[in-house]
């Protein structure tokens, strides 16, 4: 997907506004809670900088997001302003009602130190990596490396050629850009702020991000 | 956190850059062309398993390292989709993102593998005569299925013949990961949509995958979602013998990547 066209659909609520306002340091797991109705915004503030992101329903953590299930109802691999976000059981959970950035990839999964090995060499065995991430984070929800599934990376920018060329190219958000989803049900937030320094996913410098939640 | 100097991205980013140049030079020299569909059956005294898969149904079973599964399409039903686990260990299994992500392509075809998420590779694909699968979309669910068919078709869909055939060895909803569907001509077109070609479907078509550990296989004969409304018709599934991987094997050696999958696999079975 050309950039070029991207049109910026922008929010008009108010930091101050928040509910919930955390900085996320670089190379760091997260979770959160966000509640049917709330809005979640993840902000790029230094641009660059993937968030490997899953949703798991609160209700029931088997009920989790589906990059296959988003990608075919929406009909294009990019996840961007109105994409649904599907769980694997067909239902929505979370829409995208602003985004500045565009080209956020739901189709590459999350770095992990095995497949480092594969993609940069063994000498890239023992760095940090997502799925370190996502494994301490769904730890303390009861769950395990089986419930993490492949994940939305926000900011990070995926390009799928017709001729099936795939790779991680340069970012093309800037400090400060952000994407925002309303929650269609109450929703487990688990981020990896992606510490990858092998490939242009992060600019080979990992930066901090932030999460705000809006009551509404 | 520290942060990278300048000096570290500049020579990370120089890697990156050649191991993807690499990977862009290499691949299309060492890969063959398809494998042709009139080549010979595998002999009868290597066949473990034959047996016809209906419109609609899945098979589940276990394959061993070295035994080769062969799905042909003899009716060229667009679409079977394929899961498979770690034997051994089952919160070990395909994923989909890995396996493009490492190959640096979301076509796969003979000489390509299928990665798990642990860095190891599950199954190669030592021949192909259609080379046109979907790595992306996957298969076909309930919702889909309802879109295409009307809500009380009755047509059976991948998403649930996964879990009945993951529930047969004790795994659930949570053991099933996005799948990989065959003969299923899926690409993305200039402005980003998916397309699917239903002329590049074509009868008589098969591919052989070699497990490379010993597996749980899952395998949906249900049509992709994005094909034509169309009644899924039977394919035939054998699973043989197969003289062992040498040294020059066309898998093992047709990528940096996928060498480097090997070693990690073979690590893993000689511990």
């Amino acid at each position: 997907m050309s950039n070029n066209s991207f049109t910026p659909v922008l929010s008009s609520r108010e930091i101050g506004a928040a509910i919930h306002d955390e900085v996320i340091p670089a190379e760091h797991p997260w979770s959160g809670i966000v509640r049917k109705g709330q809005v979640f915004r993840i902000i790029d503030s230094e641009g660059c900088q993937a968030v490997d992101t899953l949703f798991y329903s609160l209700a029931d953590h088997t009920e989790r997001y589906s990059a296959q299930d988003t990608v075919l109802a929406q009909g294009t691999p990019y996840i961007g302003p109105g994409s649904v976000l599907y769980s694997n059981r067909g239902n929505p959970l979370a829409t995208v009602i602003a985004d500045t950035s565009g080209s956020h990839d739901t189709s590459a999964g999350a770095c992990s130190c095995e497949s480092n090995t594969v993609r940069f060499g063994h000498q890239t065995k023992y760095m940090h990596a997502c799925r370190e991430n996502f494994l301490i984070a769904v730890s303390r929800h009861g769950m395990d490396k089986r419930d993490i599934v492949p994940n939305i990376n926000f900011f990070m920018n995926v390009p799928i050629d017709p001729d099936g060329t795939l790779a991680i190219a340069d970012g093309v958000s800037s400090g400060g850009d952000y994407v925002e989803m309303v929650a269609h049900q109450d929703l487990l937030c688990v981020i990896s702020n992606c510490p990858q320094v092998n490939n242009p996913c992060n600019g080979f410098d990992p930066t901090p991000i932030r999460v705000l939640v809006w009551a509404d | 956190m520290p942060r990278q100097t300048p000096e570290q991205i500049a020579a990370n980013r120089a890697r990156y850059i050649e191991l993807k140049s690499a990977a862009a030079g290499r691949a299309p020299v060492a890969l063959p062309p398809p494998t042709p569909r009139d080549a010979p059956l595998p002999s009868a005294d290597t066949v473990k398993l034959s047996e016809t898969l209906p419109g609609g149904w899945y098979w589940t079973g276990i394959v061993q390292q070295g035994q080769v599964v062969r799905v042909a399409n003899p009716g060229a039903t667009p679409g079977v989709s394929l899961l498979a686990w770690n034997r051994t260990d089952p919160s070990e299994r395909y994923n989909h993102a890995d396996t493009i992500k490492i190959q640096w392509t979301a076509e796969l075809r003979k000489g390509r593998v299928l990665f798990s998420d642990m860095g190891r590779v599950l199954l190669s694909i030592v021949e192909d005569s259609s080379g046109r699968h979907d790595t992306v979309v996957g298969g076909s669910t309930p919702a889909s299925v309802a879109r295409t068919y009307g809500a009380d078709s009755g047509v059976r869909n991948a998403r649930d013949n996964f879990i009945l055939a993951a529930g047969k060895h004790g795994l659930s909803q949570r053991d099933i990961p996005p799948c990989i569907t065959f003969f299923a001509p899926v690409t993305v077109t200039a402005d980003g949509r998916f397309s699917f070609d239903a002329a590049g479907v074509t009868p008589g078509d098969f591919v052989s995958l070699r497990a490379e550990m010993d597996l749980i296989l899952a395998i949906s004969n249900t049509p992709h979602p994005l094909a034509p409304r169309v009644s899924a018709v039977p394919v035939e599934l054998t699973i043989h013998s197969a003289p062992a991987a040498g040294p020059d094997d066309l898998c093992r050696t047709a990528t940096a990547e996928a060498a480097r999958g090997f070693v990690n696999t073979d690590a893993y079975l000689s511990a």
